[in-house]
């Protein structure tokens, strides 16, 4: 019957049939090709066996064989499609929030569902969600959490998580009471326990609703924790009313007595504590395993998810909170992971956590409003529907601006007043309390539809009006928002020092304050958890600073790297004596203001001439450069072979399949066996041509040691190339094996622009030599590759702002100087 | 865990008003148990100062008598080898910067007004603070905590931190790993993020300016000094 109503909506949805009717006069007979063509050839095949009588089989359809799965799997598909569609309009995303469009696509799939059907087969089970839709959700946001930002805020988050939802149930189950009592609702079958009960599960803020609606939003970051992390940790005490007011109900109001209330109490500690005690010891295992697994690369990400949701299931196992369990297992896992797994590793972890969470995301919103669709859950009573939502709202508000009173007087910078509105109002519903309040007894609480219609109703109306209305609102209120900060070495090192800074004045002040206490945790953590969860190789390598410094420096190698690419100078990856030269030159420089550096520096800078002021720009570029690759010589200089090995043209050899499960390689030879096979033939016809012409043949240089399978007639443009890169680069090429006539010869000097004049498009691009870089590592090289000067001030400090004005005069005077006439540059540089 | 102060019954001190007048003669120093009438008495005379914050008169009580406890000379005034007794600071990378910022120039002695006036740094900005129009800034200011975490670094006090001064911090702050040379170029190029005016250093300006997006106000403050 599921895979009816499956095919049923693929098939409306794909080709817009309507007439479907047909299929439901017999909706129990449940084998069913899902062939979209014959949809009422019912008999044609029962899964296996049925049609092995006559011989061997050609072609057996088996959907019962696959149907589980398979169904799984169009689910999934159906809502990544979903998704694509709405974020294909970025107009729209940015008005309404992805999570209530998913919504909307739900009721929409559902409304086609029930029209093919007549029944509500799908819905958001409790088993599905909890089990394999949530926890990769709550790993993610665990892994990926701010730490010093959570635990900074940790007081207040506690604070709200814990008085806030305990506040929220009770003060919405008692006056639902309450107004039940005044006879707001007519006539329902509850009780004052069992509007606890539905309090309980209604009371907490949802993580994934929060997530989704902030994370488009970019309210400033204290804000976003407070909130993410109230919506994270409350679920510890949501599992705890929910178990203890469902045991209520069935012990019946008569027996409970104080020692039960006691008990109750104490379970929440237990459960809470122990759910977070039970992911740190996970999150531990993890730490301690990915030590040891650097011989197992593949496989490493594996046990992060494997683990994570093994404390997931030990704590449902133990009934102990689970979302804390594998909220702290992502928390306390992070620092050592990252630093202990492969780098690649480590974003493939990052890669499939993202992936993993936003599909599961997509799916629980998409199937938050399939579930909508379905008449028997839909018990409509005014009062208690109505009155529910505007107690959420309103109890939300008191009980947030009641706490933020509070902490502020506590708190070092207070929530501010604006702050503390659109916290009330990001007081979203969702799945969690959904998948509650379908958790409920049927047989002791009465009215369990109306409450998960209710239910229902309350995550629709946050999730959807409140989301769409988050947006405008924090504008309205110029809620500060996050800042987009760039990654500088000076900002890092001076937190460092107001860290230190702060935790003196503690000591001296003789205070026990927030910064001394992170300061012994910090100092425990070095000396005790670093040790045993960390490798020693990384642990002795990490420094923050310098890890900032060393990313700056790969940020810069990149672009610098992709200029050079870009525009075919790549020469200094080759050859080193430029660095050398570079560095050496300003250590002179240096060296000789270092004395009194402050007096004689500027005197000194004005005092150069314009050429030096503009070497020395690149030269710190340069230079950087070069101490990166001293610092981290081995990194680089894999970097440097793989570089080289990736361009160089793999022999035939290589070029076999080669499969391995335990190795990760993207198989280019196609393209290189096209880029070969098309140079092949452009030179051809370009020698074609050229005899044709009446060109002379061009000179044979005799002496190269690499051989050169591709081109015979290539070495003369080689050879011109390169001079002209001298000419404007002015560095020296060592390692290219040049002919004797290759430089000096100046016969070869005239016909340089000539022939660059001549020169068809299709050759334009035509250059190798016998390294014979593919064609990937020059693309778009221009036929006079312009000065490295130009290259070197990527990184654009405001200094060099007026550099780039100034190295490019003299870069343009350059190209009119040539051919090469070696520059003073090129002087200064040898 | 931090000691909250009862925030209604505070005597109103003038914190500011101490760190004007940072060149009048030293009241005498109270007894060693310090009742609150005899703290408050040499500060309650500049009551009457217009702008101000409040900080709460058990907070002075108990710095004083923090003061009087890491005072063993029982002078009245701190030494530096008084600060260097506390353990933690020996542990601590910046322990002998910070110590040395609570010394004017060319002065070993320090007393409870120049203590409060170095701590004074550290208090929180508060709104009612920013209303206020002020003779002078605060010392909490902005300004003055930028100036503060600067004066760690400029030792010479030419108001510029020279490639030789930020290396000093550096070396402090890192780990015995990284090289001379590593850190150097760690220094150059830090230099060169901030370096507006190409003196390969940074003056106080291109401090402020490069530090512009830093919370420093949030950064650079304890709560308990309120």
């Amino acid at each position: 019957q599921g895979f009816f109503t499956l095919v049923n909506s693929l098939v409306t949805v794909s080709c817009g049939a309507v007439d479907r009717d047909v299929q439901q006069t017999r909706p129990d007979s449940r084998p069913e090709p899902p062939s979209e063509s014959t949809p009422n050839q019912s008999h044609a095949d029962h899964g296996h066996g049925s049609s092995a009588v006559g011989g061997i089989p050609v072609v057996t359809f088996k959907w019962h064989h696959v149907e589980t799965p398979y169904q799984v799997a169009l689910w999934i598909l159906v809502a990544g499609l979903a998704k694509l569609v709405i974020e294909a309009n970025h107009h729209v995303t940015n008005v309404i929030p992805e999570s209530a469009l998913l919504i909307c696509f739900g009721f929409i799939l559902g409304g086609i569902i029930w029209g093919a059907d007549k029944v509500q087969t799908f819905k958001l089970n409790p088993t599905v969600f909890f089990f394999y839709l949530l926890p990769q959700i709550i790993l993610d946001t665990g892994y990926s959490m701010p730490n010093k930002l959570f635990f900074g805020n940790m007081g207040a988050i506690l604070v709200y998580a814990v008085i806030g939802t305990c506040w929220n149930a009770a003060s919405l189950g008692l006056s639902l009471w309450g107004c039940h009592q005044g006879g707001a609702m007519g006539d329902l079958d509850i009780g004052l326990l069992q509007y606890l009960l539905f309090g309980s599960l209604i009371a907490a803020v949802d993580p994934v609703a929060v997530i989704a609606v902030f994370e488009q939003v970019h309210v400033n970051e204290v804000l976003f924790i407070l909130v993410f992390g109230e919506s994270l940790l409350n679920d510890g005490v949501t599992v705890v009313l929910f178990n203890v007011f469902d045991a209520f109900v069935s012990l019946g109001g008569a027996r409970i007595n104080a020692v039960e209330i006691i008990k109750g109490i104490i379970s929440f500690f237990v459960v809470a504590f122990g759910g977070s005690l039970l992911g740190l010891v996970f999150g531990l295992l993890i730490s301690l395993l990915t030590k040891v697994t650097q011989k197992v690369k593949i496989i490493e990400p594996a046990f992060v998810f494997v683990l994570g949701y093994l404390s997931y299931l030990t704590a449902e196992m133990l009934s102990l909170s689970s979302i804390l369990s594998i909220t702290f297992c992502g928390v306390s896992c992070q620092k050592y992971i990252n630093a202990n797994m492969a780098e690649s590793s480590v974003s493939t972890v990052r890669y499939v956590m993202k992936v993993f969470a936003n599909g599961s995301e997509t799916i629980i919103f998409v199937f938050l409003g399939i579930s909508a669709i379905d008449t028997e859950i839909w018990v409509w009573n005014t009062g208690f529907i109505l009155l529910t939502l505007f107690f959420i709202f309103v109890y939300r508000i008191i009980g947030v601006f009641f706490l933020t009173w509070i902490l502020n007087r506590y708190r070092l910078v207070p929530v501010e007043f604006i702050d503390q509105v659109i916290m009330s109002y990001g007081g979203l519903r969702g799945a969690v309390a959904y998948g509650l309040a379908t958790l409920l007894n049927e047989s002791k609480i009465k009215e369990k539809n109306l409450m998960i219609c209710t239910t229902l109703l309350v995550v629709y109306f946050t999730v959807i009006l409140q989301g769409i209305t988050m947006k405008p609102l924090v504008n309205w209120l110029k809620v500060k928002k996050a800042a987009v900060s760039e990654l500088t070495l000076i900002e890092k090192l001076q937190s460092k020092v107001f860290d230190h800074m702060l935790v003196a004045i503690e000591d001296i002040s003789g205070q026990i304050g927030h910064n001394y206490m992170r300061d012994k945790w910090n100092q425990f953590e070095e000396r005790w958890m670093t040790r045993i969860l960390m490798k020693k190789s990384v642990r002795k390598s990490r420094d923050c600073v310098f890890k900032v410094f060393h990313q700056l420096n790969l940020k810069d190698a990149m672009s610098y790297v992709a200029e050079g690419e870009r525009r075919g100078s790549l020469e200094f990856v080759r050859n080193e004596s430029a660095f050398i030269d570079f560095k050496k030159k300003f250590v002179d420089d240096c060296s000789g203001a270092m004395p009194d550096i402050t007096a004689c520096m500027s005197d000194d800078y004005s005092a150069m001439s314009s050429m030096s002021r503009i070497d020395q720009v690149p030269s710190v570029s340069l230079e950087m450069h070069e101490q990166n690759m001293k610092g981290v010589r081995e990194t680089e200089d894999i970097n440097t072979h793989h570089l080289l090995q990736q361009h160089l043209y793999k022999g035939r050899k290589q070029h076999r399949h080669r499969y391995s499960r335990s190795h990760f390689n993207v198989n280019k030879d196609e393209n290189e066996v096209q880029e070969i096979f098309q140079r092949t033939m452009r030179n051809r016809l370009e020698s074609f041509k050229s005899a044709k012409m009446g060109v002379s043949p061009p000179k044979k240089i005799s002496k190269h040691t690499k051989k050169d399978q591709q081109q015979k007639n290539g070495k003369r443009y080689f050879s011109e190339r390169i001079k002209s890169m001298i000419g404007n680069v002015c560095i020296p090429l060592t390692p290219f094996p040049l002919g004797p006539a290759g430089i000096e010869n100046p016969a070869y000097i005239p016909d340089l622009d000539p022939m660059a004049a001549e020169i068809p498009p299709w050759l334009a691009e035509y250059d190798a030599g016998p390294v014979a870089p593919s064609q990937r590592a020059q693309l778009r090289l221009p036929w006079t590759p312009s000065d490295l000067g130009r290259l070197a001030p990527l990184r654009i400090s405001t200094r060099s702002n007026d550099s780039f004005a100034q190295a490019d005069a003299p870069a343009a005077q350059q190209k009119d100087d040539e051919p090469p006439t070696p520059s003073k540059r090129d002087g200064r540089n040898m | 865990l931090a000691k909250s102060c009862p925030g209604q019954e505070t005597v109103t001190l003038y914190l500011r008003g101490v760190a004007l007048r940072g060149r009048r003669p030293r009241p005498a120093p109270p007894s060693t148990s310090p009742p609150p009438a005899s703290t408050s008495h040499p500060i309650k005379q500049e009551d009457n100062l217009t702008e101000t914050r409040l900080v709460s008169h058990s907070q002075i009580t108990r710095l004083y008598s923090r003061f009087t406890s890491l005072d063993k000379g029982e002078n009245g005034t701190l030494s530096r080898e008084d600060f260097q007794r506390i353990p933690e600071l020996a542990i601590n990378p910046l322990g002998d910067r910070i110590i040395n910022a609570f010394f004017p120039e060319g002065e070993d002695q320090v007393n409870f007004r120049g203590f409060m006036r170095i701590l004074a740094h550290f208090r929180p900005i508060e709104d009612n603070e920013k209303k206020s129009v002020a003779v002078s800034e605060p010392l909490n200011s902005r300004t003055n905590k930028l100036l503060f975490a600067f004066r760690l670094y400029d030792l010479d006090r030419d108001d510029k931190i020279s490639r030789e001064e930020l290396l000093q911090v550096l070396r402090m702050m890192v780990g015995v790993n990284i090289s001379d040379d590593q850190l150097g170029s760690i220094a150059d190029r830090t230099i060169q993020e901030a370096d507006t005016n190409g003196d390969n250093s940074i003056s106080f300006n291109e401090f402020i300016k490069v530090l512009e997006k830093v919370d420093v106000e949030q950064k650079m403050s304890i709560r308990f000094l309120h």
